[in-house]
């Protein structure tokens, strides 16, 4: 239990619950730290850590550079955008290169689901993937698990809806492990033509009906439309998607309980979020960022601890 | 075969915390200035008996006090099997231009207390910093650090241990020197 059992980060679905509760338990600790006047602890001085992103980011990028920071590791940077890669160099070729710079710790974002799996069988450097396209976002999950936790105290035998676009998102997917293996209750809420296939093997049931979703959760964790992602139209417009699936203050006011709102970031105003519910009370959107920072210390923490000298 | 000596029984740990106290009176006069930090794990059982024992020989209820966790500031992470997990920090108080006490139950290396330093200066600048620990295994420092206050000096080699047990976990005071060869 003191251990991960993991060597790297790669998704929820490769971790049993002892790592779970392990990283909330160092996660604690590190949340009490960038509450202190000096946020900055000597842990990870003598690691180096890439950040590769093959995608866009920002809070993810900005989140896993702060806690890297405050760890005292030294980081570089990575953007596709800006690189050899746009010059038709291989993912493999890209990183041994890195590596070649003696760095120990990969965080990845990749576009490509299982990126960060091929990486890990490939290079000799612990792995922790920030996103591989719509596959998994590890450390998001285990920071919305954690302020659910922080919220209510515990998570076995909470109700969470995740609503939106489930088909394309990592998080979706992430959350649903991380929540179950918790011993939570999930569900998920959204138009059919945005629902996986398999939804059923993940344990998983749909609600077509916002109202009656929220009427049965203790939280919903609300996601964006990935436009981005969207190679066909799944439904007919925006507009008609935030007048059906739009959390909204009457909406809420219309429920007979009071429940928490989560989301990833960013939001789209307007669309699956009205700015009064964002900015409301019920959101823990920015605790959720600040947890953010504390998990991905612990998940670094913990996995430098295996790399020994 | 394990060979266990005892060091200090029940009675001995209460006479020493006691001169350790009137120890720290003779220098601290009534506290108003000096926050008593222990440091966990174990450090803090001894610091909790002190902060008892002071509050009962000054007649107050007001002591400034923490409990330190260092795991983050240690240098043995990577020299492990297994990680360290953190203790639980409470660390309420600001040290800045404080004298500090900061408590311990063994000094062996001094690796702990160079740790415990650095942890603390994370909570403002302190005008001082002082050790009291309840056993001094000398002769066995890593680290230029010396207590200013011991409850015991003690002699002691490389495959010897100190075990110090607390009534709160193990169900009475003692202190063992366990010898195994």
């Amino acid at each position: 239990m003191s251990n991960l059992s993991v060597d790297h980060l790669l998704g929820i679905k490769y971790l049993i619950k002892s790592d779970i509760d392990l990283i909330f338990k160092t996660a604690d600790n590190f949340k009490k730290i960038i509450n202190q006047p000096i946020k900055k602890v000597p842990s990870l001085r003598d690691i180096t850590i890439a950040n590769l992103f093959f995608e866009n980011s920002t809070r993810t990028k900005l989140s896993f550079e702060l806690a890297e920071k405050r760890l005292s590791a030294d980081v570089i940077n990575f953007a596709s955008a800006s690189s050899s890669v746009t010059k038709g160099e291989t993912l493999l070729d890209t990183v041994n290169n890195i590596l070649a710079m003696k760095v120990d710790i990969v965080v990845m974002r990749h576009p490509n689901p299982g990126a960060s799996v091929f990486l890990s069988r490939n290079i000799d450097a612990k792995i922790v993937n920030a996103g591989d396209g719509t596959h998994e976002h590890p450390t998001q999950a285990l920071l919305d698990a954690y302020s659910i936790r922080e919220k209510y105290g515990e998570v076995v035998g909470k109700k969470i809806v995740i609503v939106g676009d489930i088909l394309h998102s990592r998080v979706a997917l992430s959350n649903i492990y991380c929540l179950q293996k918790l011993g939570a209750e999930v569900k998920v809420c959204g138009p059919s033509s945005l629902m996986p296939k398999h939804l059923d093997a993940l344990g998983v049931t749909h609600f077509s009906d916002l109202k009656e979703a929220l009427e049965w959760c203790d939280v919903a964790n609300v996601l964006r439309i990935q436009l981005e992602r969207q190679d066909v139209n799944y439904f007919p417009s925006l507009r008609e998607y935030a007048m059906v699936y739009g959390v909204n203050k009457e909406v809420l006011d219309g429920l007979g309980k009071e429940i928490t709102i989560m989301h990833p970031g960013p939001i789209n105003r307007g669309v699956e979020l009205s700015s009064d519910v964002a900015d409301s009370k019920h959101a823990i959107i920015l605790d959720q960022v600040e947890n953010g920072v504390a998990i991905r210390m612990a998940v670094l923490y913990l996995l430098a601890g295996k790399i020994k000298n | 075969m394990i060979e266990a000596r005892k060091i200090l029984n029940q009675k001995d740990i209460q006479i020493t915390i006691e001169r350790l106290c009137q120890q720290l009176i003779e220098n601290h006069g009534d506290f108003k200035n000096t926050v008593i930090v222990g440091v966990q794990p174990r450090g803090t059982f001894l610091s909790n008996r002190i902060i008892g024992k002071l509050k009962q020989l000054l007649n107050t209820s007001d002591l400034e006090s923490g409990s330190l966790d260092i795991s983050f500031y240690r240098d043995d992470l990577r020299r492990r099997d297994e990680p360290i997990v953190p203790e639980v920090m409470d660390m309420n108080l600001s040290l800045e231009a404080k004298n500090v006490v900061l408590i311990d139950d063994v000094l062996f290396t001094g690796r702990s207390i160079r740790s415990a330093i650095d942890a603390l200066m994370a909570f403002g600048r302190p005008k001082s910093v002082e050790l009291l620990t309840l056993i001094d295994r000398r002769f066995s420092r890593d680290l230029p650090i010396q207590p200013n206050y011991v409850g015991r000096t003690i002699d002691a080699i490389g495959s010897e241990r100190v075990i110090v047990e607390w009534k709160e976990v193990n169900g009475k005071d003692r202190i063992l020197m366990v010898k195994s060869d």
